[in-house]
């Protein structure tokens, strides 16, 4: 919204002022400016009152005019003039010599071979509307030579204000509410706006109006006729124009300027159409034409004004096309009312069609507002249009009112709120100056809210500390740390597990972390043959690629892998997010933290990245919970597993995850060349498993036996299996075992394994080794394991 | 002296003059001075002579074995120290300037920038919750003072789900849960609620440069008993000159947001030109970062906790802006693109 700073010093005295510190305050106090302030008409200067004495035709032009000029100076002056209103009398705004407009000096201009010496201008011209249609038109009875910018309010200082930032604030909506925060900011007193005394005519008739719907809070209407004037006066138009409105006709620029200066929408009808006001709604949807020439589909929600059964107007939206001031309309009935706020709301959303008057309606206006809006709209309309002839008495409606609110609240309130003492006095001149009815006895305050901050937002003890410090001032705040008392923190075991896994990926395994979204992206999936899998879906999603939620991360990361095929020739990713597996009995959805990390190689063969894969998740479980996980085959379940090598990734027998191959399918359409391995386990069932801990086994004092075992393997067996043997075989004396070599050819599997014995008690003896191993042989004799040397 | 002393110790002292290694040399001591060696064989032939020329013989024996002994400990340390010579010069020089491949991983941005964040607060004595992403309506809107139907739902815009949940539009949705978490221990021992809480939130927009559907945010809560506006600036303003690590200038707006009375925009002084103005603040001096305020009363009772007895403060910062700001991102699309290109250099900043 755009606000001007004339207008808002028509209702408060800021001379003396520096009115950018001014608007800077309100910015901090009040509603958020925008940076680009206008300083309007500081770069006009020199633009008279000038009557056209003279009109020539230009003798070799079908546009031009020779005209004589007299600005007042005693002389006439010759112009060349382009524009088709000219006419012998007219009054004009001149740029004699020297004048500047905007960038543009006056000089002496040739034109079609006659000079010019100065310039008509035109209303676009002169910066003070958008009629460019011929030159500028004075009907104001001013003496010729007349500086423009003495007559006309022409220098301002326009500024914006963000509308988002006065959503909770209706009584920021026209000048005089904004005028009223100035005031307060600048501890000057607020004017009272020049308004009709309306009693004088209560004892004419009242119009034919009745709210049969109290989603209308409040109509109040009159009756006007004898209307002659059709152009607003200059000073409307020039303010209507600078806040961002075109000037259409005298009334409804008057209502228009109504509105911006009080926040009051209101209506003018031409009072020929509109004998009979009902305000309801209708049984069944019809189509309404709005004054717009817009045909309009209205619903049995929407609130009306009607002729009787006539609808004449979507209430606080538009009126309607056949009942708006024409060239002729010299009687109006006008309309200042209030409509409930959602239900306005939800109809321009119904309709998609937000007005000046609508977007008003939405906050919560006061509706206290409706009458002295038609006694300062007729105000005005008598001081420009002498002539016209009140024919009826207020009527007004008053459906629903808003119950007063008064609040009561201590200075220990105030100052708890705060942190810093703001006295009384100062306590009841901030809320005084807002409109508040303050009585404060003691350290007690009795508060009356007044009625435009009762519609929405100051309803409690905690709205009145936002209006004693905002106008006090957050950069006066001095600023402290709190008393509590301290107590230690404990992270939650999953945060604790988080961090600790993007560490132990990012510095011991050299994986990149990356970010992703919550649904499955359908596009990118097919392109790797992936379908997407059946999930939650998005009700509103915009986009048919993110409808599906993901059930998974790794068809995400595959995803990601295409993405980055020419980043390396090796490379692993990581995330730790967020996916849906389905609903539950409740109907709500299932969600799982998941890690997932995938490893993509040109350069390692398929078995090695898979060790890879194996070994970063046995850290994983190895640093966080100082345990081993086993692994059991698992059946492929999704379309971009490989059905070999897919694993369950077991800890404490809780299932975290899995472990496997991409697809070759799949694979290949992400790089032909490249393998590529993924793992994904659950954050929080991680987190569940219990932290063995650090088991600290004092060194032995006494030699150790090594005996290394080389064993041809039979397809099948395992090596958990021969793990097995020894282990159950050697009562606590074997300290380690470990692959010390392996042969691999067609037929044969062979490894050599190097078990250490010790005991912590005595120096053990070979035959005392020497059995153990015999029963470790037998053992893996059972399962066809072929012993081809042992050796201490 | 006995001729064939003299004729072996000249002998002996032209082999080890030649000797190029110590292997040779050995060969030398062990073919003069070994159990067969030369100078062994005259001890053991002094078996044969007369006596008294034997006294004389065996002492010029001994002379030249001692002799022997020393030239050849003296030829040793020569040739060991020729050969570490020789090593040394074999040494090539190595160009340390070639590429270092340091082989490190990457944290995403966010991690960063968060972490920085849930460290700063730590200390201070927050606890850091995590919390769902789908959340219901109640949890979103309605026990943050957003009713059905209030315009402040207008205000973003929200992806709903088939069945009825939500995908969370701020963290905020977290406050009600972490109220209704903490607020026994508040009202039973007097221990304040100081809580952050970051997480992933979702707006159902058009996405560009400057606007995602996907973002991070972290909202932060502390109620007791006497928290203040004045407490909320210090908070603020000490959180993130930490973050910046530089002093920041804060300043409040207010700023409506239905969760909170009284509500502010919370400014920072700009990082660019620190205060003075510049294109990236559009000439303000200030940078709009976090909205904050104290905890609506309607909200602290939803969340059990009585608003007369009790005051609280929250803020919502945005950790995505965060991260663009501190590390100059300029396309916030760039965060979850995937492409390593961009988010491999974010290592560790602790």
């Amino acid at each position: 919204m755009f606000l001007s700073m004339n207008w808002i010093e028509d209702f408060v005295d800021l001379s003396g002022l520096d009115k950018l510190d001014l608007i800077h305050r309100f910015s901090l106090s009040t509603a958020e400016v925008e940076n680009d302030i206008f300083f309007k008409g500081k770069d006009l200067s020199g633009v008279v009152v000038a009557e056209i004495k003279s009109v020539e035709a230009h003798p070799q032009s079908k546009k031009l005019h020779l005209l004589k000029v007299d600005a007042g100076d005693g002389q006439l002056t010759d112009v060349v003039c382009g524009a088709p209103n000219v006419r012998v009398g007219m009054k004009t705004a001149f740029a004699k010599l020297g004048a500047t407009i905007g960038d543009i000096t006056i000089a002496p201009r040739a034109l079609a071979g006659y000079t010019s010496y100065g310039m008509c201008c035109g209303e676009s011209e002169l910066g003070i509307s958008d009629d460019n249609s011929g030159i500028m038109e004075i009907t104001d009875d001013v003496p010729l030579g007349t500086d423009l910018k003495e007559i006309y309010d022409i220098e301002d200082i326009i500024f914006e204000v963000d509308n988002k930032s006065l959503t909770n604030r209706p009584d920021l909506w026209g000048h005089y509410g904004i005028a009223r925060e100035f005031a307060s900011l600048a501890g000057r007193k607020l004017k009272a706006p020049e308004m009709e005394d309306l009693t004088v005519y209560d004892s004419l008739p009242e119009v034919d109006m009745k709210i049969e719907d109290t989603l209308c809070k409040r109509y109040s209407t009159m009756k006007v006729e004898n209307i002659s004037r059709n152009v607003s006066p200059v000073n409307i138009r020039i303010r209507l124009f600078y806040c961002g409105m075109r000037a259409i006709n005298f009334l409804a620029d008057l209502t228009n300027y109504l509105m911006l200066e009080m926040g009051q929408p209101m209506h003018a009808f031409d009072a020929r159409k509109v004998e009979k006001i009902r305000i309801k709604r209708f049984d069944k949807p019809f189509v309404f034409t709005t004054l717009d020439g817009a045909e309009r589909n209205i619903d049995e929600n929407t609130l009306m004004i009607c002729n009787d059964n006539t609808p004449v107007a979507i209430a606080g939206i538009m009126g309607g096309l056949d009942s708006e001031i024409v060239e002729d309309t010299t009687t109006l009935t006008l309309e200042s009312a209030n409509f409930d706020a959602a239900s306005v709301r939800k109809s321009t959303v119904r309709l998609s069609h937000r007005t000046d008057a609508s977007m008003r309606y939405e906050k919560s206006l006061d509706p206290e507002m409706t009458v002295p809006a038609i006694a300062r709209f007729l105000y005005l309309l008598k001081k420009y249009d002498g002539g016209v002839r009140v024919v009826s008495r207020l009527t007004d409606e008053y459906a629903v009112k808003f119950p007063p609110v008064t609040l009561c609240f201590d200075q220990a309130f105030v100052d708890r709120y705060t942190g810093i003492s703001i006295d009384g006095d100062t306590i009841v001149k901030t809320l005084t100056s807002l409109g508040f009815d303050v009585t404060h006895s003691g350290t007690g305050f009795t508060v009356r809210v007044p009625s435009w901050r009762i519609t929405k937002d100051v309803t409690m003890n905690a709205d009145i500390i936002e209006e004693i410090t905002r106008i006090y001032g957050y950069d006066n705040f001095e600023i402290n740390t709190t008393r509590s008392p301290l107590y230690p923190v404990r992270m939650t075991q999953v945060k604790t597990d988080e961090e600790k896994i993007k560490d132990l990926l990012v510095k011991k395994f050299a994986l990149h972390e990356l970010h992703s979204y919550v649904w499955a992206y359908n596009d990118e999936l097919k392109a790797l043959g992936i379908p997407v899998e059946e999930n939650i879906k998005l009700a509103n999603a915009t986009n048919p690629n993110i409808e599906t939620l993901r059930n998974s991360i790794i068809p995400t990361q595959l995803c990601q892998l295409k993405v980055n095929t020419a980043y390396a020739p090796e490379f692993g990713i990581f995330e730790i997010g967020r996916v849906v597996n389905g609903l539950d009995e409740n109907n709500m959805c299932i969600e799982h933290k998941k890690l997932a990390i995938t490893l993509f190689s040109k350069a390692s063969d398929m078995r090695d990245l898979y060790f890879r894969m194996r070994d970063i998740l046995a850290a994983i479980a190895a640093d966080i919970k100082h345990s081993t996980l086993t692994f059991t085959a698992a059946k492929p379940a999704h379309s971009y597993e490989h059905p070999v090598n897919l694993n369950k990734i077991l800890l404490d027998g809780a299932e975290l995850g899995v472990i496997g191959i991409a697809h070759p399918t799949v694979s290949k359409n992400i790089d032909k060349k490249a393998n590529i391995v993924f793992a994904e386990i659950d954050v929080e069932k991680l987190a569940a498993c219990s932290d063995k801990g650090i088991v600290y086994s004092e060194p032995s004092k006494y030699p150790s036996i090594e005996y290394d075992l080389s064993m041809d393997i039979p397809e099948g067996v395992l090596y958990a299996d021969l793990k097995n043997c020894w282990e159950k075989e050697t009562s606590g004396l074997l300290k380690s075992a470990a692959i010390v070599d392996t042969y691999d050819t067609a037929e044969i599997h062979r490894i050599t394994v190097r078990l250490v014995f010790s005991s912590s008690e005595r120096t053990l003896s070979s035959a005392e080794v020497q059995d153990i191993i015999d029963k470790v042989v037998k053992d893996l004799a059972e399962m066809n394991v072929t012993i081809k040397t042992s050796a201490t | 002296m006995d001729e064939r002393i003299l004729k072996l110790k000249e002998e002996l002292e032209s082999k080890i003059a030649e000797a190029a290694d110590l292997v040779g040399l050995d060969s030398i001591r062990v073919g003069y001075l070994g159990k067969k060696g030369s100078i062994t064989n005259l001890v053991k032939g002094m078996k044969d002579l007369a006596a008294e020329q034997r006294k004389t013989f065996g002492a010029d024996v001994n002379k030249l074995k001692e002799a022997a002994a020393k030239m050849i400990e003296e030829k040793t340390a020569e040739l060991k120290q020729k050969q570490i010579e020789l090593e040394i010069r074999s040494m090539p020089a190595f160009d340390i300037t070639t590429p270092s491949n340091c082989a490190c991983g990457s944290y995403h941005p966010i991690t960063l920038v968060q972490r920085q964040c849930e460290n700063i607060f730590r200390s201070m004595g927050f606890t850091v919750e995590d919390y769902s992403e789908i959340v219901t309506d109640y949890e979103c809107f309605e026990s943050l003072n957003i009713p059905k139907h209030h315009p402040a739902r207008d205000m973003q815009d929200t992806y709903y789900l088939t069945n009825g949940q939500l995908l969370k539009s701020q963290t905020s949705a977290a406050q009600n849960a972490i109220l209704r978490k903490y607020g026994p221990a508040l009202i039973e021992n007097g221990t304040p609620i100081r809580a952050i809480f970051p997480g992933r939130c979702f707006r159902n927009e058009a996405t560009d440069a400057c606007h995602e559907n996907t973002f991070f945010q972290m909202e932060g809560v502390m109620v007791d008993k006497d928290i203040s506006i004045s407490n909320l600036i210090y908070f603020m303003k000490t959180m993130l000159s930490e973050v910046f690590r530089k002093d920041i200038r804060v300043r409040l707006r207010p700023g409506f947001f239905p969760f909170v009375e009284p509500g502010f925009e919370l400014d920072i002084s700009c990082l660019i030109c620190g205060g003075t103005g510049c294109p990236s603040c559009k000439h303000s001096g200030w940078l709009e970062l976090c909205p904050c305020g104290m905890i609506h009363p309607n909200v602290l009772r939803e969340g059990g906790i009585d608003p007369d007895k009790y005051t609280g403060f929250a803020f919502g910062l945005g950790l995505t802006r965060l991260a663009m700001m501190k590390y100059g991102i300029k396309d916030i699309r760039d965060l979850n693109s995937g492409s390593l290109k961009a988010l491999a250099q974010f290592t560790d900043d602790e």
